[in-house]
């Protein structure tokens, strides 16, 4: 006699959720197809195309002037490095000089959009795991850093501010004024968001060996930016492929120390985050000291040809290294533009960690990867 | 009862119709707007620890919100979802509100202000609040919405889990005061502070940190949240409701925190006990007791808001770790202790409820101290302005 499922009338079988697109934590909007056995996670897959928007292909139907307000868009979180990115690539297709304090003004715009973007990771990520506080008094400073940004570039999130050959506009005595100010406050700040968040109980309990990423892993999936590091590998496009006023800044690439758990587990990209943010502090403190004068922008045509050729500019973004393919043809567009982006790869890494582990870890490994639903789909 | 409007009417059907009608009273005069403004309240405490003003709009510092929010949400229309399961699904908030308004008939709100002083009353409480699991796993089976589901069996979960710990704590209690009436424990004890079960001894001490933890857990707060974790599980058993039966469940919620803090007080806190000066001025100790009751439930409510302001979420399979490995043991040792401490003669038990009262008042000093810290350290922006 068999005693098979249809026989003794209990069965089990897997549950098929679907994860999103409307769901409080995929940032943005994500799908998976999470198959659970209980409350255990057997597979679950991910399904990115949500929030299309062909930036791409746009590219190539507008000037290269032109397109620089739409890289904006391609991770909202961060627009001025997919402005950096784009520009780069520009400004060596057409053998632009860059103005010297313009990319002062860059790195400055560049790390602050760093620390907005890291806060509303760390803040958003306390908010999976269900601290509701640190949230709000991360996109409290977040504020601030909007603020700032409001006065540099016009603009709170969507800056267009960085031009082909340097920036749109100076930054002006009183904001540097104002940058410094924000700084000294920000500093204690992220102190006792630690206090808060970082060194809770429960929050490292929740983290501490959950979906670990080897570095073998780290590797062959492409993770990039915090991700990578928070595996311990020190890798930083600012620090290895230098661009702009970098090589000449005195910082440090944090990477990951199985502070709580293992090499590579959730805790390590959260702490990793938290630690870039006190960088991005120590380089603004910096560029704001050697910061030289001068125009911000050079001198660069209305109408921009660059001679036919491509080049791959790559920059170390929130979420990774970001790199745009720009093909010229030697006409006013674009022949081709290809955006590279971090959370892209970082999805992909999510069906093999997601086997075994909880429901409520797969919010927390969506939350420690920084996946953003822009930067995927582009 | 023999002539006028009732002539004729059996006795029975007048008491009955008269305890419907106290029913309905004491719910729309007390228990609704208790609940009401301890969500106001928590939406403010919340809002100003996050450094946000929260609702200021309706009413006197925003403290009708509640009725506006429950006016909007009788006014939405009530969907019951074409795959749900017609009958549960409208049928459920009212088990879950019905267990969470039983609890009101025991709580004593002063010495002659009870519903029903029950010779079994703590047992009652413990009885008629499990009705709220019955209605939140009928209200996930029934949403047939595999969130909810989730959400249905993580609570059946928690809550049967952490009803262990809690009755044993509450256990330490009816021992000590030898007998299960609400009002019974609050006269075992006294006024004063040194005469309150929590600094009975060590163990109550203990027992009374088991009880509000597993309080907060049968009460779905955070951090154990977990049956409506809104990362998780988008709204857990809540997820399909809409209106008035939504605003039911939340309704259970804060009306279950202000019952947690009742009952804390009541067992190991004094309950409505008032000093003696009272005696001579009756209708003003009346006034005292129920002040004194309220503003100590009040108090736990706070701490509660508070915790949940600070904390994050544990995860399911820690939830039950923490309360089989560590909860349950615990509080048995705290039962066999209190039990050895029964046997203790008076002077030397006197001796123990000073220590630990004098730890407790340390610990509050310590704990002060630490909150007065991250205070200086963090220069925070919060609105030190009580209006605004």
């Amino acid at each position: 006699m068999s005693d098979n499922a249809a026989d003794t009338g209990f069965y089990a079988e897997e549950m098929t959720i679907n994860v999103g697109p409307q769901h409080p934590s995929t940032h943005g909007v994500l799908r998976f197809v999470v198959k659970t056995d209980g409350e255990m996670i057997n597979e679950a897959i991910p399904d990115v195309g949500y929030l299309h928007r062909s930036i791409e292909k746009i590219g190539e139907k507008v000037t290269y002037h032109g397109y620089v307000p739409y890289t904006d868009r391609a991770d909202y979180l961060a627009a001025m490095f997919a402005n950096q990115a784009f520009c780069m690539a520009a400004e060596k297709l057409g053998n632009t000089e860059v103005a010297r304090r313009g990319e002062f003004c860059r790195a400055i715009a560049c790390e602050l959009n760093r620390i907005a973007s890291h806060l509303i990771s760390v803040g958003t990520f306390g908010q999976d795991i269900g601290a509701m506080t640190p949230f709000v008094h991360a996109l409290r400073e977040r504020e601030s850093i909007n603020n700032l940004m409001e006065e540099i570039c016009g603009a709170r999130l969507t800056y267009n501010y960085i031009r082909i050959g340097g920036v749109g506009y100076d930054i002006v005595p009183s904001t540097m004024t104002k940058i410094a100010e924000f700084l000294d406050h920000f500093e204690p700040i992220v102190e006792e968001f630690n206090r808060l968040l970082s060194g809770n109980k429960i929050f490292i309990e929740r983290l501490a060996g959950v979906a670990v990423v080897s570095k073998e892993d780290a590797l062959s999936y492409n993770l990039v930016g915090p991700n990578l590091r928070g595996s311990g590998i020190k890798w930083d496009i600012r620090r290895d492929i230098p661009y702009s006023v970098y090589p000449e800044l005195d910082f440090e690439v944090p990477v990951g120390t199985a502070e709580v758990g293992s090499l590579g587990d959730s805790f390590d990209r959260f702490w990793v985050r938290i630690r870039e943010m006190q960088e991005s502090v120590k380089i603004l403190r910096q560029c704001m000291k050697m910061i030289p004068r001068g125009p911000a922008i050079s001198k660069v045509p209305k109408k921009f040809r660059p001679p036919a050729g491509e080049y791959y500019a790559r920059v170390e973004a929130p979420r990774g290294d970001m790199g745009f393919y720009v093909v010229s043809d030697g006409s006013e567009y674009p022949y081709r533009v290809r955006i590279r982006t971090g959370s892209y790869t970082a999805m992909s890494i999510i069906d093999k960690l997601s086997k075994g582990i909880m429901v409520a870890d797969l919010i927390a490994l969506i939350g420690s990867l920084d996946v953003d639903a822009p930067e995927i789909d582009r | 009862m023999q002539e006028g409007a009732f002539a004729g009417v059996p006795k029975e059907v007048v008491y009955a119709i008269a305890m419907v009608l106290a029913a309905l009273v004491v719910l729309s005069v007390f228990v609704a707007p208790l609940a009401g403004v301890t969500s106001w309240l928590e939406r403010r405490v919340w809002a100003r620890m996050q450094s946000r003003v929260g609702p200021n709009r309706v009413g006197p510092q925003g403290i009708l919100q509640w009725l506006a929010d429950g006016i909007k949400n009788i006014m939405k229309e009530d969907i019951i979802p074409a795959a749900a399961d017609q009958k549960l699904f409208p049928l459920a908030p009212y088990v879950v509100f019905m267990g969470f308004l039983c609890a009101f008939v025991v709580i004593p709100f002063g010495e002659n202000l009870i519903v029903a002083d029950l010779n079994i009353g703590i047992l009652y409480l413990l009885a008629v609040t499990s009705l709220v699991v019955v209605g939140i796993l009928m209200a996930g089976w029934a949403s047939n919405n595999k969130w909810s589901l989730l959400g249905g069996m993580r609570s059946a979960a928690q809550i049967v889990s952490y009803e262990i710990p809690a009755g044993l704590s509450v256990l330490t209690i009816v021992f000590l005061a030898g007998t299960l009436s609400m009002q019974g424990i609050i006269k075992a004890q006294g006024w004063g502070p040194w005469d309150w079960f929590i600094f009975h001894n060590p163990f109550t001490f203990c027992a009374f940190f088991l009880f509000f933890t597993a309080a907060l857990a049968e009460g779905n707060r955070t951090p154990f949240d977990i049956p409506e974790a809104e990362s998780e599980l988008v709204a857990g058993y809540v997820t399909e409701y809409s209106g008035m039966r939504f605003l039911f469940f939340f309704f259970a919620e804060w009306g279950n925190l202000y019952v947690i803090g009742a009952v804390a007080t009541t067992l190991f806190m004094g309950g409505w006990q008032v000093p003696p000066i009272f005696d001579n001025y009756p209708a003003l100790k009346g006034i005292a007791q129920f002040v004194t009751f309220f503003l100590k439930a009040y108090f736990w409510v706070f701490v509660a808001m508070w915790i949940r302001a600070t904390l994050p979420r544990v995860r399911v399979d820690q939830l039950m770790a923490l309360c089989w490995k560590y909860m349950v043991p615990l509080s048995f040792i705290c039962l066999l202790g209190t039990i050895g401490f029964m046997f203790m003669d008076d002077q030397a038990r006197r001796i123990f409820s000073a220590i630990t009262l004098g730890f407790a008042i340390a610990t509050i000093i310590n704990f002060f101290r630490r909150v007065g810290f991250q205070f200086r350290a963090a220069k925070p922006e919060a609105y030190w302005k009580p209006q605004i």
